[in-house]
């Protein structure tokens, strides 16, 4: 009997081991399908995976279509069974629906899995296969809009520079455009062409991987900073502008030397006053505007589905004074991608909250049904209601009062802010900046432009900027 | 008509999959072995269907006669084994003897698949092994002196090991095996059963603090061969059943504790001191920069896993060929690609009841010996199971070691076949007790 009972209690022992190996199993079932249901796309992606190889022979390359389900890129089959990737707008799209060919670069290579893969019913693989054909890959649908971006090319013309343009509420790419551009159904045969020009860089996606001197826009962030540091007052503040002033040894110089006389900080803004925003700039605590920089995103990824840059600034605790004077105005170490200044200007229009910009809105089987869906995602909210109101008030007397005039006899109320960013030591090389938004008081669309060396925002970006915005609001009537 | 079995024959095998899984756990609501019969004659069935699906869309897609030869061959063994146990050994317990023929059964189809050469060999040795398993529960009760057999074992497995470690075969950086006679001889496969028999013999002759100081000895001196010798996965294995064996005969939590104290001192060391262990440790933390090297086995492995989907991509769809050591250390992988998730699920199942069946037999049972030996064939069993596929998932870093009964590896099947032999062998002398005293409380009563 004794020896019963002693082995009854070994029971538990057994009985303790039996669970745990029941719960590694548990946790090892969970994390099996957890993986293998979370990481199809990004594994069949991978350029090591020989199954794309594979998809790629049952499947032709589905179709991606604009918002209004224009065809921006096509696989056509010939009587003889080879396929062609067809781009019929050509150079259009080609940094962001990108090729499929010699490579793959923008959505082509982001969604190709997607492409390449055929989610029709099986007994309609069948048929399929019986008649010898191959099955039609899934559709991307895109948030671009085709109207849009060739208005928005037009608008461009021979320049080089980029066109960024955002509906600020969900983050939707409605249209991107740089140039020069290339194109997309030839790039095979100048492929090395292309490489070699550098000067050029044709390949080169400006909209999000240009990095360039953000200027006078930069004097958003500024602004922002200010209300920041001073509970959101800035009625008291008063300037009087002489065309230049000296900050230790340094000297700043209002654009074209101009003297704005005596400004407040809203005329500051909307008449784009250097000297007035370097003493703004030198008010302010630099750790912290080094961490509202940051908030926005500065030194940080963005979060895109095509490659981009990480925008920079000289902003923190060991910034120096002369530094920190050609930062508050734009200039000096800062830099920035046409994409991220539209996502700050579109946190502004969205009452504070920036939001991810996206180009892929679904996925579509070539039956009709729904595959998968990209909803809006928010990346963060930057500052409150109330600073973006203020800084929409500033960004809307720009366009009443100031350097964006040319937008004011427009049926529709833009806001928005210019830039001319003096990129080298001649005073007329400098690159036109516009960024803003319409209508100020419900924003639909964010626009942002980047003209490289043509001259003043004001003179050339947002004549541009304007007839994207003419385009969206005239389409929408 | 055979393009749409090809194609809907997926679906089949995970439905054939589900449903014999799902009686497997149903047998456990019954006590008695004769309640279970007819849980276990639908098993027979689905893991019979499950077969044939596989080996029919195989047939169809490769054309190839001599592919169902084969499966005939097959289907023959498997009945000719399940039928001579319930002739020899009615007693038996047909759960664990139906989930081996499953787990032989998925070994044969992705071998098949995988390589077909390998698909025959693997058979030719399945069935001699199942022909030896087929003595075992007959022998086993003969043995009678396991004081003398228990250091016997003990110090041959060790001697087994040493030759290994001193005139082995190097393949992959680990000295794994030799060969006489033209067949590659994995030993530490075969020790593992010895070492389980040893180390319950030597904790059931006393659980005194001397005693347990003599197995922790053996113990040790087989784990430290086995780390010599590169072989980590197996030394994991030893030490996690040599520690199950000391908690479950001395009931003391602080040996397992103690264990896993030691464990972990030991992996850090081995961690600073192998730089064969910092290579696996970073190809498991980040394989993707170093893809071309280090972390391409795992990568292909993780590939074939992400691609397959609930149903799999379905059998010849897939590129399982791209992963390096595919029948035998990635076969999990293999599958969960062209059988798809749902079957993986089913077979990560299947092998955690066989595991309970185990230790539920092991509860029944009152002799120490038999308990001990059953507990420790189950972790072992058990902890092998989960370094293999959670090493080719990279829930942890990759040991290399085989998914037994279904991985390509005669080694790895016949000691896994003996493991089972002897667990229904030690199961029909405890019911063989058992009846002898309820007929003596019969007669006394």
């Amino acid at each position: 009997m004794q020896e019963r009972r002693r082995n009854k209690k070994k029971n538990r022992e057994i009985l303790i081991i039996s669970a745990f190996f029941c719960a590694l199993f548990t946790w090892m079932i969970g994390y099996f399908v957890v993986y293998s249901v979370s990481h199809e796309e990004e594994l069949i992606n991978n350029s090591y995976n020989s199954r794309q190889r594979m998809l790629a022979s049952e499947d032709y390359r589905g179709t991606i279509y604009d918002r209004n389900k224009e065809a921006l890129a096509v696989t056509v089959i010939a009587p003889d069974g080879t396929e062609k990737r067809d781009y019929p707008y050509r150079n259009l799209f080609a940094h962001t629906v990108g090729y499929s060919g010699k490579g793959k670069t923008g959505l082509e290579a982001k969604y190709n899995y997607y492409l390449i893969t055929s989610n029709i019913s099986d007994a309609a693989k069948v048929e399929n296969e019986l008649a010898g054909k191959k099955n039609p890959g899934n559709a991307l649908y895109t948030t671009l809009d085709l109207k849009l971006q060739e208005a928005a090319d037009r608008a461009m013309g021979i320049y080089k520079g980029a066109i960024v343009a955002l509906d600020p509420k969900t983050g939707k790419v409605l249209a991107m455009v740089s140039k020069p551009d290339f194109d997309a159904n030839t790039i095979a045969e100048n492929w090395d062409a292309y490489l070699a020009d550098e000067e050029k860089s044709v390949l080169l996606n400006r909209a999000s991987q240009g990095l360039y001197q953000p200027g006078s826009t930069f004097k958003i962030v500024t602004a922002l900073e200010y209300l920041k540091q001073n509970d959101d007052r800035y009625e008291g503040y008063h300037f009087n502008c002489t065309g230049s002033s000296r900050f230790g040894d340094e000297t700043i110089h209002c654009f074209h030397g101009m003297k704005h006389g005596a400004v407040d900080f809203q005329s500051s803004f909307a008449k784009s006053c250097n000297t007035s925003f370097a003493g703004i700039g030198m008010s302010l605590d630099r750790t912290r505007f080094g961490a509202t920089a940051s908030k926005l995103l500065f030194h940080h990824d963005i979060p895109f589905e095509l490659p981009s840059s990480v925008s920079s600034i000289d902003l923190g605790e060991r910034t120096t004074d002369a530094a920190l004077l050609q930062a508050s105005i734009g200039q000096g170490r800062t830099s920035i991608s046409p994409l991220h200044l539209a996502m700050i200007t579109a946190a502004i229009a969205n009452d504070g909250v920036m939001m991810k910009p996206y180009l892929a809105e679904k996925i579509m089987s070539p039956d009709g049904s729904e595959i998968k869906v990209f909803m809006p995602e928010e990346v963060d909210t930057i500052m409150t209601k109330e600073q973006a109101d203020i800084l929409t008030g500033f960004m809307r007397s720009v366009v009443t009062e100031g350097t964006g005039r040319k937008l004011s006899e427009a049926d529709y109320k833009a806001a928005g802010k210019t830039g001319s960013a003096e990129f080298s030591d001649s005073s007329t090389d400098s690159h036109a900046w516009f960024t803003g938004f319409a209508p100020s008081d419900d924003p639909k669309i964010v626009v942002t432009v980047i003209i490289e060396s043509a001259g003043s925002g004001g003179d050339y970006a947002v004549p541009m900027a304007k007839r994207v915005f003419d385009a969206y609001f005239s389409e929408a009537n | 008509m055979a393009l749409y079995i090809v194609t809907f024959s997926r679906y089949f095998i995970a439905l054939f999959a589900v449903l014999y899984t799902v009686e497997c756990f149903l047998a456990f609501r019954h006590e008695r072995e004769e309640d279970r019969k007819w849980i276990y004659i639908r098993q027979t069935v689905f893991s019979f269907l499950f077969h044939f699906c596989a080996f029919i869309t195989m047939y169809l897609k490769t054309e190839r006669m001599d592919i169902l030869f084969l499966f005939a061959f097959q289907v023959i063994m498997l009945y000719t084994v399940i039928a001579l146990y319930g002739m020899f050994y009615p007693q038996a317990n047909r759960l664990l003897l139906n989930n081996m023929c499953f787990l032989m059964t998925v070994g044969f189809i992705m071998l098949m698949r995988l390589n077909y050469d390998k698909a025959v060999r693997q058979f030719c040795i399945i069935a001699a092994s199942c022909v030896i398993g087929l003595f075992v529960p007959y022998i086993l009760p003969k043995v009678r002196r396991w004081d003398i057999a228990t250091y016997v074992l003990a110090v041959v497995g060790v001697l087994i090991l040493g030759t290994v470690l001193v005139a082995g075969t190097v393949t992959n950086g680990s000295k794994l095996s030799f060969s006489f006679f033209g067949i590659t001889f994995q030993p530490s496969e075969l020790v593992k059963v010895f070492f389980v028999l040893a180390i319950s013999g030597i904790l059931t002759m006393s659980r005194s603090f001397l005693q347990i100081c003599i197995s922790a000895v053996i113990a040790g001196a087989h784990v430290l061969i086995l780390v010599f010798s590169r072989d980590l996965g197996s030394a994991l294995i030893y030490s996690v059943t040599y520690v199950a064996l000391v908690y479950v005969a001395t009931a003391n939590p602080f040996y397992p504790a103690g264990g896993l104290l030691l464990g972990g001192i030991a992996s850090y060391a081995g961690y600073r001191i192998f730089s064969h262990v910092q290579v696996r440790i970073r190809a498991w933390l980040d394989p993707w920069s170093d893809i071309d090297a280090t972390g391409y086995q795992i990568t292909q492995s993780l590939f074939a896993i992400g691609c397959g989907g609930m149903f799999g991509l379905g059998l010849y769809h897939g590129s399982p060929d791209s992963i390096p050591h595919v029948e035998t250390d990635f076969i999990f992988s293999a599958l969960a690609e062209e059988l798809g998730t749902i079957v993986g699920i089913c077979l990560i199942l299947v092998c955690v009841s066989c595991f309970l069946m185990l230790m539920n037999a092991a509860m029944r049972m009152r002799d120490l010996f038999s308990k001990l030996c059953v507990v420790g064939f189950g972790v072992t069993y058990l902890v092998q199971i989960f370094l293999t596929i959670g090493g080719g998932m990279k829930m942890i870093p990759l040991t290399g070691v085989t998914l037994p009964l279904v991985s390509y590896g005669g080694s790895s099947v016949l000691s896994t076949l003996l493991m089972f032999s002897l667990v229904q062998g030690f199961i029909l002398i405890g019911e063989k007790k058992h009846a002898r005293t309820e007929k003596k409380q019969k007669e006394e009563s």
